[in-house]
C-alpha cells in the first residue's frame, strides 16, 4: 500500500511546527514527488493519525450493527488510521484462526489498520487461558489480549494470564469490575439518582478494588498491565500510586467518561446506558486531571455500535455501550485542550503515540516528520458543529453526543498515503 | 392530565382533588349497583409485564365501574426473553385505538419509556423499583380519611400538616417507597424512612425525608406506620442474616406495637409476609388500616382514570 503523493502547505503539527509536507510512498519525504495532490492547510493542523485501543467492530456476529468496513470509515471520519478490535465478537476471538479472519477482514475492507485483540481467557469465560502465544505468532500478529466486557475476577487466572504473555511481550487489558459487587443488575453509577431511579446501583468501589489488586499483580509478575475505561477518581488515584512505585500499569478513559455524567440517565435514555457507568462530576474531573498529568496514558473510544433493536428496552435490560469513534477527538479538544488542561502535543501522545506504543503497532503513532509513515490527519481547530447522529459512518446511532455543539475538527483523513476521510 | 407516571408529577391541588374525587366514588362502590357512565366508549389496556393480584383488579374493577372497557394482558417474562420487544407491543396495541394504558413492568423506568412510544395515555401501576404512585394516593387517601374519621381533624384543612409517616421495611428494593415520599412532600408530612443498611437506597439522604436504621427510636414518633414486604429471597442474596434478626430489628411483633402512639395507625401495601416484616397481631390489629387501603385502592384508581381520560357528567 503505498498510497498517493500529497503536498500539505501550510500545516502546523502538535509541537508547532509550521510549513509544508511531502508525501510520497506512504511516507513524509524531504522534496516534493511530481503529481502530488495539494491540500492547502493554512490555518488547519497536521496530527498523528489517532490510534485506538479499544474499538468494538462487531464482526463476524452483528454486522447488522457494525462491520469492519464501516466501523473504519468511522474511525477514519474521526481522525483513526488504526483501530485495535475487541474479542467479544461471535465467535470471540480466542484463537489464531480467528484472530487471522478478523486481521484479513481488515486488509481488505479497512479504511484504517485494524489490529486484532485476543482475548485472554476461552470464550470470554474466565475459566481457562486462550491460546495468546499462538495468537500473538498467527499472521495477525496479536498483542494486546482482553476480556472486554467481562472481567478477569479470579486473580489466579490473572497472575498466569500475566506470565503467559510475557515472553511474547504481550499487554494485558482489564476491564475493571467486580462481577460481585456490581454484578448483572447494577446498570447506573451507584448515587443519589441510582437510588432515586430505582437502578441498580454500581458502585466506584467495583473497579478501584480490581485495579487496585491488579496493581499488585503487575508488581508480583512484572507483567503490564493496562486497565480499560477508567471511570472513577479512586481507581486513578491507584494507578498515580502504582506509577510512582515503579510498577508497569497504564490505563485508558474513554471520551464518554471525560465529558458526560450520570445525570444524563434521568431519563431512562438507554443511549446513555454503558459499563462502567457514567459517573458524577468528581470522578470526571479526576479523569481529566489523570489524563493531563499522565496518569492515564491513552484515550480509547470503546466505541460500541448497538442496532435500535439492542437499545429499545428497560434499561436493565437494554445492551450497554455508546459509539465514540467520530467525535473521541471532538471531545479530547472540548474538555482537554479548550480549557488549557492539555496541550496539542499531550493529546497527539494521548491519542496516537502512547496507544500505538502500548500496542507496539508499527508505523502509527509516529511524529509528523520525514521519514515517519504517512499516517495523519487534518485538524480544523476552531470549526464547531451540532452532531447528527444520522450523519454517521457507523451502521448504529446510538451516539450520546447526538444534538451537542461540540468541535468538528477532521477535514482529512490519511492512512499509509491513502485518503480515508475528506470532508 | 396526559399521563400519570410519577407522584413527584403532581401539585396539591392536583392530589387534593384526586383525593376528593376518590372520595366519590367510594360512595359509589358501597352501593349495590356500582355501575357509573362516566367513561362508557373508553378502553383501557392493563399491560401487565409482572405479575399482581390486588393493583390489576383494582384497576380492572376501576374500569369497569366506570363502565370503560378493559382488557387484561400479562406479558409474563422478559419481553426481551420473548422475543417481542416492549416497545413493539405496546404500539401494536396502540395502533388499535386505545385510550389508556396501565402498565406494571419489571424495569424501572419502563412506564416512562413506553409514554414516549403511544398516542394512549399511561398510568404507572409499578415499574421495577422505581415508582408505584397510584399506591401511593390511595395511601394518602386511606391515612386522610383515618386523620379526619379517627382523631378528627377537620376536612379541607391540611390533614398532613404535623403527622409523621415512619416507612419501614426493604426500602432499597420498594418503589411505593419513592411515591410515598414523593407524594408526602407535597402533602406536607414528616416522613421518616427506616431500614437496615443493607436495604436503603443509595442517596436517601438527599431525600426529603428524616433517614435511620433505628426502629425503636422511631417507632413512638410516628402516626402511621406503613410496613413494606421483604422479600425472603433477600436473605440468600446476602442483604441480612435470618428472619429472625430481621425481625429483631425490624419486624412490627406484638411486642413493638406497644411502642405506638395510641392514635397511631399500621399501613401495609400487601402482599404482605406475616411474621416476618409484619406479625399477624400488627396485621389484624384494630388501628390496621391494611383492608381499608386495599377499599381505597378501587376508588383511587377510578378517580384517576376519570381525570386521566376526562371522564364527563356527575358521579355522585
Amino acid at each position: 500500500m503505498n498510497g498517493q503523493n500529497w503536498v500539505i502547505s501550510g500545516a502546523r503539527t502538535a509541537e508547532g511546527t509550521p510549513g509544508d509536507w511531502y508525501i510520497s510512498d506512504g511516507h513524509f519525504v524531504e522534496e516534493p514527488a511530481s503529481g502530488g495532490t495539494r491540500i492547502d492547510a493554512d490555518g488547519l493542523m497536521i496530527l498523528p493519525g489517532l490510534v485506538d485501543l479499544h474499538t468494538h467492530l462487531r464482526e463476524p456476529g452483528r454486522e447488522d450493527a457494525e462491520t469492519v468496513r464501516s466501523g473504519t470509515l468511522a474511525a477514519a471520519r474521526g481522525g483513526f488510521t488504526c483501530v485495535h478490535a475487541m474479542a467479544n465478537t461471535d465467535p470471540v476471538t480466542d484463537t489464531a484462526e480467528k484472530a487471522e479472519t478478523i486481521h484479513d477482514l481488515g486488509l481488505r475492507d479497512g479504511s484504517a489498520q485494524v489490529v486484532v485483540v485476543g482475548a485472554i481467557t476461552k470464550n470470554l469465560e474466565g475459566r481457562e487461558l486462550a491460546e495468546m502465544g499462538l495468537m500473538a505468532s498467527s499472521r495477525a500478529g496479536v498483542r494486546v489480549f482482553s476480556d472486554d466486557g467481562h472481567c478477569v475476577m479470579d486473580a489466579l487466572l490473572m497472575r498466569r494470564a500475566l506470565e503467559w504473555v510475557r515472553p511474547f511481550g504481550g499487554l494485558i487489558a482489564q476491564h475493571a469490575q467486580d462481577s460481585h459487587l456490581a454484578g448483572s443488575g447494577a446498570c447506573a453509577h451507584e448515587s443519589e439518582i441510582s437510588g432515586r431511579l430505582g437502578l441498580g446501583g454500581w458502585p466506584a468501589a467495583a473497579e478501584s478494588v480490581i485495579v487496585a489488586r491488579d496493581v499488585q499483580l503487575a508488581k508480583l509478575t512484572g507483567s503490564k498491565v493496562h486497565v480499560y475505561h477508567v471511570s472513577t477518581a479512586e481507581s486513578v488515584e491507584i494507578i498515580r500510586w502504582a506509577k510512582k512505585q515503579g510498577i508497569p500499569v497504564t490505563a485508558e478513559a474513554t471520551p464518554h467518561h471525560l465529558y458526560l455524567g450520570t445525570r444524563e440517565i434521568e431519563g431512562y435514555d438507554t443511549t446513555f446506558k454503558v459499563n462502567p457507568p457514567l459517573r458524577t462530576d468528581e470522578h470526571i474531573e479526576a479523569l481529566r486531571d489523570g489524563l493531563a498529568d499522565g496518569t492515564i496514558d491513552t484515550v480509547g473510544t470503546d466505541h460500541a455500535p448497538h442496532a435500535v433493536q439492542d437499545k429499545d428496552h428497560a434499561f436493565i435490560d437494554a445492551k450497554p455501550g455508546m459509539l465514540g469513534l467520530e467525535q473521541a477527538l471532538a471531545v479530547v479538544m472540548e474538555v482537554m485542550v479548550a480549557g488549557g488542561r492539555m496541550s496539542w502535543a499531550d493529546l497527539a501522545d494521548r491519542m496516537s503515540y502512547a496507544p500505538a506504543r502500548l500496542g507496539r503497532v508499527p508505523g502509527q503513532g509516529q511524529p509528523i516528520r520525514v521519514g515517519s509513515a504517512a499516517n495523519f490527519v487534518l485538524v480544523d481547530p476552531t470549526a464547531r458543529a451540532v452532531v447528527d447522529r444520522n450523519r454517521s459512518a457507523s451502521l448504529s446511532r446510538n451516539n450520546p453526543y447526538h444534538g451537542r455543539d461540540l468541535p468538528d475538527p477532521v477535514v482529512a483523513t490519511i492512512w499509509g498515503g491513502r485518503l480515508t476521510y475528506r470532508r | 392530565m396526559k399521563h400519570l407516571l410519577s407522584a413527584g408529577d403532581l401539585s396539591l391541588d392536583e392530589v387534593m382533588s384526586l383525593l376528593d374525587l376518590a372520595e366519590q366514588m367510594h360512595d359509589v362502590q358501597s352501593r349495590s349497583i356500582k355501575k357509573l357512565p362516566a367513561l362508557r366508549g373508553r378502553t383501557i389496556i392493563n399491560m401487565f409485564f409482572e405479575d399482581s393480584t390486588r393493583t390489576r383488579t383494582s384497576f380492572e374493577l376501576a374500569g369497569k365501574w366506570l363502565s370503560a372497557d378493559t382488557i387484561n394482558i400479562s406479558a409474563k417474562g422478559s419481553s426481551v426473553s420473548k422475543g417481542e420487544s416492549m416497545k413493539d407491543t405496546m404500539r401494536t396495541l396502540d395502533a388499535m385505538g386505545v385510550d389508556a394504558f396501565v402498565i406494571r413492568h419489571a424495569g424501572s423506568g419502563t412506564v416512562h419509556q413506553a409514554a414516549g412510544w403511544v398516542r394512549a395515555s399511561v398510568i404507572n401501576a409499578g415499574d421495577g423499583q422505581h415508582e408505584h404512585p397510584t399506591q401511593a394516593l390511595l395511601d394518602a387517601y386511606t391515612m386522610r380519611r383515618h386523620f379526619r374519621d379517627a382523631l378528627g381533624a377537620e376536612p379541607g384543612d391540611r390533614p398532613f400538616a404535623g403527622r409523621t409517616v415512619l416507612i419501614t421495611g426493604d426500602l432499597l428494593h420498594s418503589r411505593v417507597v419513592r411515591s410515598n415520599v414523593l407524594l408526602l412532600r407535597t402533602l406536607g408530612a414528616r416522613t421518616i424512612i427506616c431500614a437496615p443498611p443493607t436495604l436503603m437506597p443509595s442517596g436517601a439522604a438527599s431525600w426529603p425525608v428524616e433517614v435511620t436504621n433505628d426502629f425503636d427510636a422511631a417507632l413512638p414518633e410516628a402516626d402511621i406506620v406503613m410496613m413494606l414486604r421483604v422479600q425472603r429471597e433477600r436473605m440468600t442474596s446476602g442483604y441480612f442474616p435470618s428472619e429472625r434478626e430481621y425481625i429483631a430489628g425490624w419486624g412490627l411483633t406484638a411486642t413493638r406495637m406497644a411502642r405506638m402512639k395510641d392514635s397511631a395507625a399500621i399501613c401495609h401495601p400487601g402482599p404482605m409476609n406475616r411474621g416476618l416484616e409484619i406479625s399477624s397481631e400488627a396485621a389484624d390489629a384494630a388501628n390496621s388500616l391494611i383492608l381499608d387501603q386495599v377499599s381505597a385502592g378501587v376508588a383511587v384508581r377510578m378517580a384517576a382514570l376519570y381525570q386521566i381520560l376526562g371522564g364527563e357528567g356527575d358521579v355522585a
